[in-house]
């Protein structure tokens, strides 16, 4: 007999097997999903999720399609929640410290109650990231928040009302844009291509017949 | 990154656990011997026997439309053998909801790459996706871009790399502009923000993969589809395109001279239909993962479902080599709930090998992925050298090789996701290896396009992305993916909004769906269901049983 667990989606009871996720749970109870469902792979921050489990007072925030069911478990989920996406021109903007002040003011009203920080759902250290944004530290701000899949639940719990995953992608942006030194060679090689310099090498290739095109790849020497 | 550390009971069983011992009793000889790779007969042997495209099990013929008499994926097929989703409908295209320049379909890098490049020409565009903008699977790409820019590298010698790759079946045009935009692709997303990983100098950091005569992959740790699909979508924000999203196509709409003329769209959350009237359309649909081709799990996104496929097919469009799948060789296996997601080859490419149940490497780890993934099947099938796991077999991905090779911290830095998605079920990839199989990862063929993204069949609709087949061949090489969602996303916005400026629009129809249903019923074809399904079904049937 499989062995089963007791959870509540959206307040409503059902008994699903427990080595489900709440995503594949929520499938088994018979809801086809449409929203809050994307990669399904921890990856894509569609399936953001909030859920307490019976008994217990503090609220743990997860990914539907990355955490596995428990007995008692109340989940409400998060397919999506309303940011503040500002537009802004990459050509036009500078990584300067006010940059960010223009473009995203509320971060100065962070009170550092940390609920970010507490409410990640890949663990991350969002204030620490929003406190090197404030700072003008981008860099920082990019790595810190690298692994952010956008799923909202910051911002959800947030009371200053920061749109923190939006704040990350703007700094990384910056730093890969501007802050991170430019990759000459690869200009230099897009630049060689567009004038030409490949184009005999390329089309006496092209010109080979399978049987010589095989006997070059065949022979082909690997970069060590 | 430090993921959550947790202190879990060993995941691993009994049997996996003793045969953990005897991958860490080889390791040491292992790290001082790289294995044989093999030679042209040896891979033909194995892909003859083991992969799963080379057999006729799970394919079955198309029967009418441009590919009449060539084999599909038995799924893939039955979605060209159903009825459309407006079937019996009367829709009134007079009623226009959404009237662009440009229209396309799909969310995902290329049809970004094409929405900001067809903007930037001066068209109006429209962006209709049928989750949300950016769901895709370029979002899941972790291993990397492949682009020839360095010293002993060039555009030559990642064509040679990419036509073997392809058994000799890409079609020369299309590789030849793949592997001349690489460069400019990466200097492009570099300079839309793209954090890719680099030295102190500016210099790319490029690693090897399967297949890769050189060291080519450029990376965004293992987030580098999820780091260039975000830019390109703040992008598109940015520059004011319009997105609609919860909204597929459901069918193309062309107008009285055959050309493309625009696509009826459905709302997901409300059913509700949309006419949506364009001069051009570009198709960047994504692949079929979702289709489960041959019942293996998948690494693709939930709209993984061929939509493109069966609406261009519908329309006129031929697909080419639409009978050859990608395995990716490295699925998870175990636990189960990661079962069929992807272990990037970047693990390989860093060091970690292929390893049996004895603790033997039985293939090189950086063979194509084709050769890798059928060394795979026929370790665990037929040398019944797997290490069981509940409802099947897997192999060993050793990668606490990695951190041997190059140091304490060297899977945190460059592998986050995947420690983090492996430590999440308690599984520590940097002190025991994981468990994997081969998993549906890309179609490699699609609807086939020419020299500009356009198909030859209809005028005014270009194809990219994964919808797109030519490219690769029969068997893409890591990191070509996505270079050309960004190539041939460029390119069809390119070409597309330049087709758009002379459009002329004749009257819009949907006779062609209309004529492809008589072709199913004279053919008896009928399978009785829909498509595109727009998304799987992994509802449990919770009235089963329930009827007399």
């Amino acid at each position: 007999m499989q062995e089963m667990a007791n959870v509540y989606f959206d307040g409503k009871h059902y008994q699903v097997p427990s080595d489900l996720t709440i995503m594949t749970a929520m499938e088994y109870a018979g809801y086809q999903l449409v929203r809050g469902c994307g990669c399904r792979h921890g990856f894509c921050g569609a399936c953001g999720a909030i859920y307490r489990i019976k008994g217990e007072n503090k609220p743990h925030f997860a990914l539907a399609c990355q955490t596995k069911v428990e007995e008692g478990m109340y989940v409400a989920t998060l397919p999506f929640f309303p940011l503040a996406h500002r537009d802004y021109d990459m050509e036009e903007i500078k990584p300067t410290e006010q940059v960010m002040m223009e473009i995203f003011p509320e971060i100065f009203a962070c009170v550092g109650c940390n609920s970010c920080t507490k409410s990640c759902s890949r663990g991350l250290n969002v204030m620490q990231y929003i406190a090197y944004a404030k700072r003008g530290d981008y860099a920082k701000c990019a790595e810190t928040s690298f692994d952010c899949v956008a799923c909202g639940i910051c911002s959800a719990r947030c009371p200053a009302n920061i749109s923190h995953t939006l704040v990350g992608l703007l700094a990384r942006r910056l730093t890969g844009k501007y802050i991170l030194p430019p990759a000459g060679h690869t200009a230099q090689r897009a630049a060689d291509i567009a004038e030409g310099k490949f184009d005999a090498a390329m089309t006496k290739l092209m010109a080979k017949s399978k049987e010589e095109m095989k006997e070059l790849y065949d022979n082909r020497d690997f970069e060590k | 990154m430090k993921p959550k550390q947790m202190t879990k009971p060993s995941p691993f069983t009994p049997h996996m656990l003793e045969s953990i011992r005897k991958v860490e009793a080889t390791r040491g000889v292992r790290l001082q011997n790289e294995p044989r790779r093999l030679s042209a007969d040896e891979k033909r042997v194995l892909l003859d026997e083991f992969h799963p495209d080379y057999g006729d099990k799970g394919f079955s013929k198309i029967e009418i439309g441009p590919n009449a008499g060539e084999k599909a994926p038995k799924e893939l097929t039955a979605l060209l053998h159903s009825k459309s989703r407006i079937s019996g409908l009367d829709l009134d295209l007079n009623k226009i909801d959404f009237d662009t320049d440009v229209l396309i379909i799909g969310g995902g890098g290329a049809g970004a790459s094409a929405a900001i490049e067809a903007k930037q020409a001066g068209s109006d565009v429209l962006i209709v996706t049928k989750l949300r903008m950016g769901d895709s699977n370029s979002m899941m790409a972790e291993g990397g871009i492949q682009a020839s820019d360095k010293d002993n590298d060039s555009p030559m010698q990642h064509y040679l790399d990419a036509m073997g790759g392809g058994h000799y079946y890409n079609k020369p045009e299309l590789l030849k502009h793949l592997v001349m935009q690489g460069a400019e692709a990466i200097r492009w997303l570099e300079s839309l923000g793209v954090m890719f990983d680099k030295h102190q100098d500016g210099t790319m950091m490029t690693f090897p993969g399967g297949g890769l005569s050189r060291k080519r992959l450029h990376a965004c740790a293992d987030y580098t589809g999820a780091e260039i699909t975000r830019v390109l979508k703040d992008e598109v924000s940015n520059l004011g395109i319009k997105i609609v999203d919860y909204t597929a196509a459901v069918e193309l709409i062309l107008d009285k001279d055959g050309n493309a003329a625009g696509a009826v769209l459905m709302n997901m959350l409300t059913g509700e239909y949309l006419i949506a009237r364009a001069k051009t359309v570009i198709i960047a649909t994504g692949g079929a993962g979702r289709m489960h081709y041959h019942g293996f799990p998948t690494t693709n996104h939930y709209g993984a479902t061929a939509d493109g496929l069966v609406m261009a097919y519908r329309a006129g469009c031929n697909l080419l080599y639409q009978d050859t799948i990608q395995y990716h060789p490295t699925g998870t296996a175990y636990p189960v709930q990661l079962f069929g997601a992807l272990v990037t080859e970047k693990v390989r490419a860093v060091g970690a090998m292929l390893i049996n149940v004895e603790g033997e490497a039985f293939v090189h780890p950086l063979e194509t992925r084709d050769v890798a993934a059928s060394a795979i099947i026929r370790e665990c099938h037929s040398h019944k050298l797997g290490v069981d796991i509940p409802g099947g077999a897997g192999v060993w991905l050793d990668t606490p090789m990695i951190e041997i090779i190059h140091g304490e911290g060297k899977i945190a830095s460059a592998l986050p996701g995947m420690l983090r998605m492996f430590m999440n079920y308690g599984i520590d990839m940097r002190q025991t290896p994981v468990l994997v199989y081969p998993t549906f990862h890309y179609q490699n063929g699609g609807v086939e396009i020419e020299a500009s993204g356009n198909t030859s069949r209809i005028h005014n609709l270009f194809i990219a992305g994964e919808a797109a087949g030519g490219i690769h061949g029969r068997n893409r090489l890591l990191g070509n993916s996505m270079l050309d969602v960004i190539v041939f996303g460029r390119l069809a916005g390119q070409s597309a909004a330049k087709a758009a400026k002379t459009a002329k629009i004749g009257s819009l129809t949907l006779n062609h769906v209309k004529e492809y249903e008589s072709q199913i019923a004279a053919a008896k074809l009928d399978t009785g269901d829909i498509s595109p399904i727009l998304l799987p079904k992994y509802t449990r049937d919770v009235n089963f049983g329930k009827f007399q």
